[in-house]
């Protein structure tokens, strides 16, 4: 692991300090969304559609309320139903006519796993039992799977009545295309005209589960006076909050919620699945109710992302130069709309600094779940698709893929086709690590092959609250509201503690819950570190100023007359008297005396995020008996802005590659015929396991992000982007045969590689 | 019918419990016995965060029936850090960052002890594979197994 | 649902006779719990068999071995002498799922859970392993290649229970292998499984083999053709082409969600080519 650093040197950010929760998950004394127990607790099952698409004609519960030990059961008819109408969510927009047929099916059932009713009893098996009692009457429908099947003319229709947006004029007849987008700049015909070299294709992907450890929890407790509580595992509690109370029709502040320890959640723990119908069934049956998904239902009913067909066509001058690029993408959406093809397409060329560029995008409905943010939501299959031509690109003109990278890489000013200019960004940075990196340099054996490959993710601020408490003793207890998925109180406490100037032990960090703390939007868009640091710093801050108020009251001179520096409370200067130094903790242990508790509030929305910008160096082997790919070294090379902790920097690096590498090569949504998921379990959804990797490098670019205080990027994203494309050229090289499908499984690399010797 | 009454040492302490022969070791002991560190990741054996040593030997306790555990001994991650001590393993997946989200970690230290146990030397190799049912989606495996072989390299200049 | 564990086979295979309703053997349980959490069984008894002392261990029996049937992949491997005389039937075994499986599962349940891609299948195909099966009746032994007959589909009959498995005496230059492809490299269930055995004489020539293959037909199975391309040959180039053609053409699977069909075929003879110059290598090595 090498660290490229520049910028100010810290005394506790840029340290690797053992994180605050350590001890908790190393013992298992830490609770996650299924640990939780609640006196007088009920048990929670969901009753699902065995049918991909179907008409719900009637539902009888009748039969399941007598059971003895059920306590109560919710259909459709218990929860209200949504106007339909967008409202932002963060990246995305959601609808909450969509959400609520999401958590219960009304007219239809959309897909295999849809739920339809759910069931509190006073045991596991009799709420299952329960389950087995409801009659359901289905008219079972046509089903539609695939994105490309789904977009002719006479599929059958996923939504009713659903005409195509952004098109004009808007078509007379209903189909599964929910939404057209384009993006453009320039003009791409001339580019085309202009190039020596074009090269087109199209490239196909398949639905993908972030692939959490953790299933979907929550307890949900609902008082007779209709205040309620609601225990989850989430990436948003003031979002789940938000949807519950709208969906219940409650008043916000009735429902407090609080976000368990969350086993990974990648994109896919921001929505709502079971929340609602737990404090539903809770106020129905005046009892708390837990509920606890299966691995099957995760896989079936909680949201992948996309799988995606893509055109992606690039002209180049013979000197390496992109004089246009094009692109059309047809994304699944599931059975609401809502993909991410939009940013996928704004994603798509943003590495390069291009003059001459237009994406379309489609949004495209089948009967699958409904996708659900997966890490850097489209960027990967956009990417896939784009640096996978990039490299055909290369190969074409005999180029360096580094050095045509570099030719055309996005820099400071330069202008992405979805709309911004970029500021300090870090693409050529990391190209230029990579050229000098000891893997880029390193030989290569038998039946392997080398691929590099860019990518990149905008990353995210917005509404933003922490706390920070002066403690009598001099200790801070920091308040944060973004779920904590894998080192956030660590970075928050080592900037705490470094505004401060106070050891970072001294710093106890927590994540508070809805009735705690002001509002949060949730930890998504790589957005924790940057904007809940911002926040802190902000809140740390406003300690400084507020103790040194205490100071100039204690010492009966102005406030602008104290300064804070290495820790210590000083007069200003001569003029300002002469008084002993205080530190934080003189200043706390007379702060009752001095005006009262000292608590500094960042409440914010946070501006200035900044993109991250990666690049991708994975070396395959491929076996030229059995096509199956083997992974021999890998190396992330991406720009942080500034590291706060830098081990988890790599962390993050590292298991974004690997998730790329499952995607790249196993991960795949396999449905039959009978439109019904055949591989829902992780024997048969195959994440990449410990023997599959090798270690997996890492190289830390720092080019610092301006607008944040420690110069701070998001990095959780990027890191997903380029390994799919990066495999893709690796198993080009290692065996001649370029694919044009993921997941590049060994049936069919097989038979590429065999088409090929048959020429 | 009417449940079975269990008998059994869990780290160290004698036990009982009453279950349904349904009941896997997992649900009675996170549910039964309050010791929710064991996770339930699949049910069905493939993510490893259930694991628990039976009579000394690694299983997942989702696939080990309750009422089997009778008369055994267990030894799940509530009994692994002895007193304030933490196990060199656990201390060293601190150190090294060695968990995200740390939903994996408590069936990944139990497994990897039970690795130093049999091979105090493991290669990196071998430690891959025996850690190849233990899924972990955070981390990529680099951190975890870089903690395991420092921790081995550790117990072995402490033995 | 009854769980019962009587302490001989007789006991439990009267258990297992006299119950009207669905009655299931428990070993290990790594295939058994999975299926009764997916409720694709719901037995109303469980007889586990696993405080029956005959089937716990492993012993010499005539120069050969006799595994009973609820010792477990990781006691297998831990069997130094059974591991050195039968190191491809170990490794078979020790192919099922994970390190954490390893410590439950057993050759009787992966043989009498009827997947035709069960690991070790093949391999005990191939070292002409004999189960003794305690029934009703009485005992009787059976030819493990004769006891899966069809997915989920077994010649034993009701009542009956495997006791233990028993492998033959090594000669000199004899050893075995198995290999299997899998797309990861751990925790996947067979695209295709091949375990060889070999015995070669003085001068290198193999006087006797057999071919067991895995998931690439309804049931594992013993291809004597496959052995005959080796038996009379030194294992060379021309045998081994042979043997892929007779595996290959041996191969009748199915496309589904792990591989495809021509995957399979192809596959197999690859397979059975790497896996027989493991067992050569071995055999001569004895």
């Amino acid at each position: 692991m090498q660290d490229r650093v520049k910028g100010p040197k810290y005394d506790v950010v840029g340290t690797r300090p053992v994180r605050p929760d350590g001890a908790d998950k190393v013992t298992g004394r830490a609770k996650y969304g299924a640990d939780h127990h609640v006196a007088g607790q009920l048990a929670g099952k969901v009753l699902r559609s065995p049918h991909p698409h179907a008409r719900l004609k009637s539902i009888d519960a009748s039969a399941a309320l007598a059971l003895p030990g059920v306590k109560a059961v919710v259909t459709r008819d218990d929860i209200k139903d949504q106007a339909s109408e967008f409202v932002p969510a963060g990246e995305m927009l959601i609808n909450y006519r969509d959400v609520v047929r999401n958590v219960l099916a009304r007219e239809k059932v959309l897909f295999e796993g849809h739920p339809v009713a759910a069931v509190a009893a006073t045991s596991e098996a009799i709420a299952r039992q329960a389950l087995k009692l409801i009659k359901v009457e289905y008219e079972v429908l046509p089903h539609v799977i695939d994105v490309l099947d789904a977009m002719k003319p006479g599929a059958p229709i996923v939504e009713d009545g659903m005409i195509t947006q952004g098109v004009t004029p808007a078509p007379t007849t209903p189909s599964n295309v929910a939404k057209r987008v384009e993006f453009a700049l320039g003009d791409v015909e001339k580019g085309f005209k202009d190039a020596d070299v074009i090269i087109e294709r199209t490239f196909d992907t398949k639905p993908v589960h972030q692939g959490y450890i953790e299933p979907h929890a929550c307890v949900a407790s609902v008082s007779e006076d209709g205040t309620a509580e609601l225990w989850t595992t989430t990436q948003g509690h003031w979002i789940v909050r938000a949807h519950c109370s709208r969906l219940l029709g409650w008043d916000i502040t009735k429902l407090r919620v609080t976000s368990s320890e969350i086993g990974g959640g990648f994109g896919g723990k921001t929505v709502v699945y079971m929340e609602p119908l737990a404090l539903a069934l809770s106020k129905k049956a005046r009892r708390p109710v837990k509920m606890v998904m299966t691995r099957e239902e995760v896989f079936k009913a909680s949201g992948p992302t996309s799988g995606a067909n893509i055109r992606v066509k690039i002209g180049a001058k013979k000197d390496g130069r992109i004089t246009a690029a094009e692109g059309e993408l047809k994304f699944q959406a599931g059975c609401f709309q809502g993909s991410p093809v939009q940013p996928a397409c704004m994603c798509a060329f943003a590495p390069y600094d291009l003059e001459n560029v237009k994406v379309v995008g489609y949004d495209v409905l089948s009967n699958r779940p409904k996708v659900a943010a997966y890490r850097a939501p489209g960027g990967p299959i956009a990417e896939y698709a784009v640096e996978s031509v990039v490299d055909e690109l290369c190969e074409t003109l005999g180029m360096d893929p580094i050095e045509l990278r570099l030719k055309n890489a996005a820099k400071e000013g330069t202008k992405a086709a979805y709309g911004p200019k970029f500021g300090p960004v870090g693409m050529i940075e990391c190209l230029e690590a990579a050229k000098d990196s000891p893997h880029w340099n390193a030989p290569l054996g038998k039946n392997q092959g080398r691929g590099i490959a860019a990518g990149f993710w905008f990353n995210i601020g917005g509404e933003t609250t922490v706390n920070v408490q002066l403690n009598e003793d001099g200790t801070v207890t920091l308040m944060a509201g973004t779920p904590d998925i894998g080192g956030l109180r660590a970075s928050l406490a080592m900037m705490a503690a470094e505004e401060l100037k106070i050891p970072y032990e001294k710093v106890r960090p927590i994540i508070a819950d809805t009735a705690s703390l002001g509002y949060n939007f949730l930890t998504g868009g790589s957005r924790s570190t940057f904007s809940s640091g911002m926040a802190t710093v902000e809140a740390a801050r406003s300690i400084i100023k507020q103790a040194c108020g205490r100071a100039a009251k204690l010492w009966e001179i102005p406030e602008e007359a104290v300064t804070f520096e290495d820790g210590m409370f000083r007069p200003a200067g001569e003029n300002a008297g002469n008084h002993k130094p205080m530190s934080l903790a003189d200043i706390a242990k007379v702060a009752g005396k001095t005006g009262g508790s000292i608590v500094g509030v960042g409440a914010i929305s946070a501006q200035g995020a900044a993109p991250s910008f990666g690049v991708h160096i994975a070396d395959t082997e491929v076996d030229p008996e059995t096509g199956k790919v083997t992974v021999t070294r890998y190396t992330v090379i991406q720009d942080a802005g500034k590291a706060i902790h830098p081990a988890y920097v790599e962390g993050q690096y590292q298991g974004g590659a690997a998730q790329g590498i499952g995607w790249a090569l196993n991960e795949e949504y396999i449905y039959g015929e009978d439109g019904k998921m055949q591989n829902a379990g992780f024997l048969d959804y195959r994440i990449p396991v410990a023997s599959d990797l090798p270690m997996i490098e890492t190289i830390i670019v720092e080019v610092p992000n301006p607008r944040h205080p420690y110069g701070v990027r998001g990095i959780g994203e990027t890191a997903i982007v380029p390994p799919m494309a990066a495999l893709n050229s690796a198993v080009k090289r290692a065996s001649g045969v370029r694919m044009f499908e993921l997941p590049l499984s060994p049936p069919k690399v097989l038979k590429a590689m065999k088409a090929a010797k048959g020429k | 019918m009417s449940k079975h009454h269990v008998s059994t040492t869990v780290n160290g302490d004698p036990v009982e419990f009453l279950c349904d022969t349904e009941q896997s070791l997992l649900d009675c002991l996170r549910n039964e016995l309050g010791l929710t560190g064991s996770k339930e990741g699949c049910g069905s054996g493939d993510c490893g965060a259930c694991s628990v040593l039976l009579d000394g030997r690694l299983v997942c306790s989702c696939l080990v029936l309750g009422v089997e555990a009778g008369g055994k001994t267990v030894e799940t991650i509530e009994g692994m850090a002895t007193g304030e001590e933490l196990h060199p393993l656990q201390q060293k997946f601190l150190e090294h960052a060695a968990l995200q989200c740390g939903i994996c970690t408590p069936g990944i230290l139990i497994a990897a002890k039970s690795l130093l146990e049999k091979n105090p030397n493991p290669t990196e190799t071998e430690t891959r594979y025996w850690l190849a049912g233990n899924l972990c989606r955070c981390t990529g495996y680099d951190k975890i197994i870089r903690a395991v072989l420092d921790a081995a390299a550790e117990m072995r200049k402490g033995a | 649902m009854r769980y019962e564990a009587p302490d001989t086979l007789e006991a439990a295979a009267q258990l297992l006779a006299s119950e009207s309703g669905e009655a299931r053997v428990l070993a290990g349980g790594t295939d058994l719990l999975v299926q009764l959490k997916a409720e694709v069984i719901s037995p109303v008894l469980l007889v586990d068999i696993k405080k029956v002392p005959e089937t716990r261990k492993i012993t010499e029996e005539d120069g050969g071995f006799r595994i009973g049937s609820t010792v477990t992949g990781a006691e297998l491997k831990e069997h130094a002498k059974l591991k050195a005389a039968w190191p491809g039937l170990v490794e078979g075994a020790n192919l099922i799922g994970s390190t954490q499986v390893q410590g439950r599962c057993t050759l009787a349940g992966n043989l009498c859970n009827g997947s035709p891609a069960a690991d070790s299948v093949p391999a005990m195909i191939a070292a002409g392993a004999v189960a003794t099966v305690v029934g009703p009746k009485g005992r009787r032994e059976v030819k493990v290649e004769d006891i899966m007959i069809g997915p989920r589909k077994l010649s034993l009959e009701k009542g009956e229970i495997i006791a233990s498995f028993k492998l033959p005496a090594r000669a000199a230059h004899a050893s075995d292998a198995y290999l299997r492809f899998i797309p990861r490299t751990e925790m996947d269930i067979a695209v295709v499984g091949c375990g060889v055995s070999l015995t070669l004489d003085g001068s290198g020539t193999c006087t006797d083999a057999r071919v067991g293959l895995g998931a690439v037909a309804a049931r594992p199975l013993l291809v004597a053709d496959a052995a005959k391309a080796l038996i009379g040959t030194k294992v060379d180039e021309a045998a081994l082409t042979k043997l892929e053609a007779a595996v290959r053409a041996a191969c009748s699977p199915i496309d589904d969600k792990r591989g495809t069909k021509e995957f399979r075929i192809d596959v197999a003879g690859v397979l059975a080519r790497r896996t027989a110059l493991i067992a050569l290598e071995r055999a001569r090595k004895k």
